[in-house]
């Protein structure tokens, strides 16, 4: 018997050392097909168990039996950590420098225009207030941009506005570029009924070129006529607004009366801000007057052009440079950058297409 | 519109300081442009010399003591000629700055001798282009005073900015009036003294062209001396600007802008015959005061005598009969012109002066005779002689406008209550007259508010003097229902289409409407109807028919800048004609050198290709795509306008009819023509062009149906003519069994000898999503050969072996 166990001990040890040897799987396999194949050393041992008295099987079972075991644990475990040792062995040849730069995504890369973006901006603002986006023709006839408004015929207003004329058309007409977005409310007027609210951006032109004029430039109009809208009325949709588009908790703003000749009363507002900071305009604080809009209560000829009653309708209107309150809010100190097109310029101020400006979500990041 | 204070307040009794009444002007109406207060001219101070020795190492400077009020003399070196002992002149300590040089002084050493200040010249004060000498004083000017208060040198220059509106404003007078009616003190020298002349004018003054001279006034006084103006009228004219000439001139200068009252005054001696107030000969001739020769036109209106035109009617008096330091017999002229024709003529002329400032803007009817009494007392008082009496001819008096006001039209507007009595008031302080007890009075508009027509106009001056500041804001009533409606389609489709395109890595620009000619006309414009007959520049001139051009030479401007790999697009209107509908929306891009979707340049990881029409194709496709377009239902044509490379360009349409989009590389010629480089490709979509969408009743989608079936994939390869479009390929492969076949991918594109000469190997993946059962073999075969045989019907193309 004790012979018996000294061999089961032999085989032990010569078979956890082959184990402990085997260097891949492939030699792990040879050694449980040497231990516990067919023809296995321990299976083997575990025929012979038949043979046995039952005394003898009594002893000789258990520890074959449990020499099995042991054998078939210890090649398990080899087995996994081999697998592991492989897996480790793949792992750090496959390491890659994940300091490599990517390539940057296209919609990180793209650009929306200030203009455009500013637009957007003033979109989600007066869509809060109840007003719709309205557009017209940048080619016009002198009926919408001057006549219309009441304009007199060679009053010198018109000679303000430094106008762009066509050469005359086959009827003899003679066209002209838009010297503000207006014509679009006597347009309003003749396709919609009160009560209109809209805000009109769009292109507009003036024979004007310096750092702050150019001889196309855009701005939005803003458009309210029903049967009560009044000054107190358009002082506050202008203060909401500001307050909005500037992001500010509160804005001072004067209202000085002026003249436009299609409104009456009419009035020039400046905004109270700091320009002590050089490249910087700050608001809602700071002892400087900004010009930056003009407004008024539409004049009752105009209304009476866009086919109302001015005893039964009134509304205000109110207009400012979309470029300009760029410029203010961004800080772009050159308008005339706004039309070159140089992609630095676009990177710089530009704004990635994903930004959308909502109420919800921030006028601006 | 400029004035000085002491100006004004010879028209306004006020306590208001300089700051109240600038506050007070911009807040009425009237904005300031500008405030001079001469705080510049303070620190010099009027000094004593009491020695003046030679300088011990220069000849020409002197070593001066001089007393300037404050103690101890003090040592100055000075180089002016007139420099010495007694002479009383404006001194300038250590510290002070001196406008004329822009220095500001420090204790220095000039060749070795310490000079402490300066004896100033006019120049360096800018007083005048005097710089002989320094300032001499009189003997009884007081050492230690300050120069400008004591010269009434310190008198404030305020700018405004005046509204085309209000030519009563134009003058020192009104503006005072508009300020006492707010509130800041009372109007003076209301009131015009008539003259007493003698003797009816010699020259008789014809009117032939009434309608452009509706008055017309003159009067003779004889036995002037005429000669500089007083100090105290010069100094008021240098300060806003007018140069003193002699004194009629000056009187007319200063009663244009005291009165708003523009005046002429002839050397009658030089005038000829009698006066004809006329439209000019066309091609007459005049050498005006400004010694220019204008060329007239019967548009325009002259004041001639018997030997021509003596003068521009309401715009420029003519030299040959201006007064000068030799007139003796002074014709003083008071008329009224039709603004129209001033501002027309002034335009043709070229000419601005402060008389067509005014009269184009309307001068008060209702002075012009009193304009004339004022003038010629002010000749009497400064010039003597023996006057006339006033020859007016051709006026029939001002019928003054009456409105019609109810003063809860103040309210209506304005939202604020200004009540009956305070409005009355404040017409009655600017010069209407009110009449009626009632919520509705008559109110009489005076002669010098031209601008004044309507209701509105009445409650613009209640409100504007009332205080603006005092309308308090009030929420504009909120609307019943959320705001569905903001943007309409098309600014939602050309919204879209912009984010879609800068998503794609593209930078919006916006670049110029009007290009030049000759990139118009090789881009399909150039129409004489969008042509501008006044362009800003040579380059600038025709609206665009396309985005492309401007496009392609912003691409240009930054590959000269060194970013040669640029993708730009802009979503906007181009022209097609004048009229609205002509107004295209588009949305164009460029693609320049590498600038690809994926990235532009070199990059470790695969360095990015040329630009190719594959790539602006995708752009236009996202664009129309974002834009609503139904994507599945366009056509791909190859071809495009003639801008493009024929054989790289595509256009994409819906329908036959209805082209949506065009893409490709440009043809070299255009780029030759244009004068830039490649590799450049661009597009643009037709944003407007794009059917409306439908209205749906619900905005439910279709229900999905998800097959059980496990979808397979089958890969084709077919030789082909190379004239083969691909499209056809894919659609005949793909049309076989519409419900089985969900997609078919074309994966490989082979050109070769081994697939023959003018021969090519597509090869495609056609996908197949099982909808009843798993598919048999038998099945498949049978897909597959349906597939084959219409690939070959439509293409001729065979499977590939």
């Amino acid at each position: 018997m004790s012979e018996q166990n000294a061999q089961l001990a032999a085989l032990e040890a010569t078979l956890l050392s082959d184990i402990a040897a085997a260097g891949d799987e492939a030699a792990i396999e040879a050694v449980r097909v040497a231990a516990l194949g067919k023809k296995g050393s321990i299976s083997e041992k575990l025929k012979t168990l038949g043979a046995m008295s039952a005394e003898e099987r009594q002893v000789m079972g258990p520890a074959i039996n449990g020499l099995r075991d042991r054998v078939g644990t210890a090649l398990a475990a080899r087995k996994s950590d081999l697998r592991d040792a492989a897996i480790e062995a793949r792992l750090v040849s496959e390491k890659l420098d994940v300091t490599l730069p990517v390539r940057q995504s296209p919609a990180e890369r793209g650009r929306i225009h200030p203009i455009s973006q500013v637009i957007d901006e003033i979109t989600a603002i007066f869509g809060d207030l109840g007003f719709a986006i309205a557009e017209g023709p940048d080619v016009e006839t002198d009926h919408y941009n001057f006549t219309a408004l009441n304009f007199p015929e060679g009053h010198p207003a018109r000679e303000m506005h430094d106008t762009f004329f066509f050469e005359p058309n086959e009827a003899g007409e003679r066209k002209l570029l838009r010297t503000h977005t207006s014509p679009v409310q006597i347009r309003t007027m003749e396709a919609q009924q009160p009560p209109i609210r809209i805000v009109i951006p769009g292109k507009t032109y003036r024979q004007d070129s310096d750092a702050t004029h150019s001889p196309m430039f855009h701005q939005v109009e803003g458009l309210v006529i029903d049967k009560s809208a009044n000054v107190a009325n358009m002082k506050w949709v202008l203060e909401e607004f500001c307050k909005a588009f500037f992001e500010v908790d509160s804005v001072k703003m004067r209202f000085r009366p002026s003249f436009f000749p299609f409104t009456e009363p009419s009035m020039e507002v400046d905004i109270q801000c700091d320009r002590s900071r050089p490249g910087e305009v700050r608001f809602g604080e700071g002892n400087d007057w900004l010009e930056i809009l003009g407004c008024g209560m539409v004049h009752p000829n105009v209304l009476r052009h866009g086919g109302l009653d001015p005893e039964i309708y009134q509304g205000f209107a109110w207009g400012m440079g979309i470029d300009r309150i760029a410029m203010l809010k961004y800080g772009m100190p050159d308008l005339r950058a706004f039309f070159d097109a140089d992609v630095r310029w676009l990177q710089h101020y530009g704004f990635r297409p994903l930004d959308l400006p909502t109420l919800f979500g921030g006028l601006s990041q | 519109m400029k004035f000085t204070l002491s100006w004004l307040k010879d028209h306004l009794d006020t306590d208001a300081s300089l700051d109240e009444i600038v506050e007070k002007l911009t807040m009425i109406g009237l904005e300031v442009e500008s405030v001079d207060d001469k705080a510049v001219l303070k620190p010099f101070v009027i000094a004593k010399v009491l020695s003046a020795e030679q300088h011990p190492d220069a000849d020409r400077l002197r070593v001066l003591s001089v007393d300037t009020g404050t103690g101890d003399p003090v040592q100055v070196v000075c180089g002016a000629p007139n420099a010495r002992a007694g002479l009383i002149g404006a001194f300038a300590a250590p510290g002070t700055y001196v406008p004329g040089i822009d220095v500001t002084l420090s204790i220095g050493k000039i060749r070795g001798v310490e000079s402490h200040g300066m004896m100033c010249s006019e120049r360096e004060l800018e007083l005048s282009d005097e710089h002989n000498g320094i300032i001499e004083l009189p003997e009884d000017a007081p050492v230690g005073v300050s120069y400008a208060t004591w010269a009434k040198l310190d008198d404030a220059v305020i700018e405004i900015n005046l509204t085309p509106n209000r030519p009563d404003a134009t003058s020192v007078h009104g503006i005072a009036r508009d300020l006492a009616a707010a509130g800041l003190g009372t109007l003076k020298n209301d009131a015009v003294a008539p003259v007493k002349g003698e003797g009816a004018c010699p020259i008789k003054v014809t009117i032939e062209a009434p309608d452009l001279c509706p008055g017309f006034a003159v009067r003779l006084v004889k036995g002037v001396k005429n000669g500089p103006s007083p100090k105290w009228m010069q100094q008021r004219l240098i300060a806003i600007g007018l140069r003193p000439i002699n004194a009629l001139v000056d009187i007319t200068n200063y009663l244009t802008f005291d009165r708003g009252r523009p005046l002429h005054v002839y050397d009658a001696k030089k005038v000829v015959g009698d006066i004809v107030v006329r439209r000019a000969h066309d091609g007459e001739t005049l050498v005006a005061l400004d010694g220019r020769t204008y060329t007239l036109n019967s548009q325009m209106c002259t004041i001639a005598d018997a030997e021509g035109a003596d003068s521009i009617a309401g715009v420029m008096g003519g030299e040959h009969t201006g007064s000068d330091e030799d007139t003796t017999d002074v014709l003083i002229e008071s008329a009224l012109w039709e603004p129209l024709n001033v501002a027309r003529t002034g335009r043709a002329l070229g000419i601005i002066t402060d008389a067509r400032y005014r009269f184009e803007r309307g001068v008060d009817p209702e002075f012009m005779v009193p304009g004339l009494d004022l003038a010629t007392q002010m000749v009497l008082d400064l010039c003597g002689g023996t006057p006339g009496e006033a020859q007016v001819v051709g006026y029939a008096g001002h019928q003054p406008k009456v409105v019609t006001f109810p003063f809860a039209e103040v309210k209506r507007l304005t939202g604020i209550e200004v009540s009956a009595d305070e409005s009355r008031a404040i017409l009655t302080r600017l010069g209407f007259t009110p009449k009626g007890d009632g919520e509705v009075i008559e109110v009489t508009v005076p002669s010098w508010r031209p601008d004044v027509d309507g209701k509105a106009d009445i409650v613009e001056e209640v409100m504007r003097i009332h205080g603006v500041d005092n309308i308090a804001p009030q929420p504009l009533t909120s609307h019943d229902a959320v705001n569905g409606r903001i943007l309409t389609q098309l600014q939602i489709r050309t919204r879209n289409a912009r984010r879609a395109l800068a998503v794609r890595g593209m930078m919006e620009a916006v670049t110029w409407s009007f290009i030049p000619a000759k990139h118009a006309e090789l881009f399909g414009g150039g129409a004489t109807a969008l042509k501008l007959s006044n362009p800003i520049a040579a380059d600038m001139s025709d609206m665009r028919p396309s985005l492309l051009p401007g496009l392609i030479s912003a691409a240009q401007r930054n590959a000269d800048r060194g970013f040669a790999d640029v993708a730009l697009f802009e979503v906007s209107g181009t022209y097609e004609g004048d009229t609205p509908d002509k107004q295209r929306r588009v949305a164009g891009g460029v693609r320049r050198g590498t600038a690809k979707l994926d990235g532009q340049g070199r990059h470790w990881a695969g360095n990015a290709a040329s630009v190719n029409v594959y790539d602006v194709k995708a752009d236009a496709l996202a664009a129309l795509e974002a834009a609503g377009a139904p994507v599945e239902r366009l056509q791909i044509e190859a071809g495009g306008p003639a801008w493009y490379h024929p054989g790289r360009s595509g256009t994409i349409k819906l329908g036959p009819k209805v082209v949506l989009g065009t893409f490709g590389e440009f043809h070299p010629k255009t780029l030759e023509a244009l004068d830039v480089s490649g590799p450049l490709c661009g597009f643009e979509v037709f944003i407007d062009a794009i059917p409306e969408a439908k209205a749906k009743p619900t905005r439910t989608k279709p229900k999905l149906e998800l097959s059980p079936f496990q979808a397979v994939r089958r890969d084709f390869a077919f030789v082909v003519d190379k004239a083969v479009e691909v499209a056809s390929l894919t659609r005949a492969a793909g049309s076989v069994d519409k419900k089985l076949i969900t997609d078919v991918r074309v994966f490989d594109i082979f050109e070769g000898a081994s697939v023959g000469a003018d021969k090519k190997s597509v090869a495609i993946e056609v996908a197949i999503q099982p909808l009843e059962r798993t598919l048999t073999d038998e099945d498949f075969e049978t897909l597959a050969r349906k597939i084959v045989d219409n690939v070959a019907k439509q293409t001729g193309g065979v499977l590939r072996g």
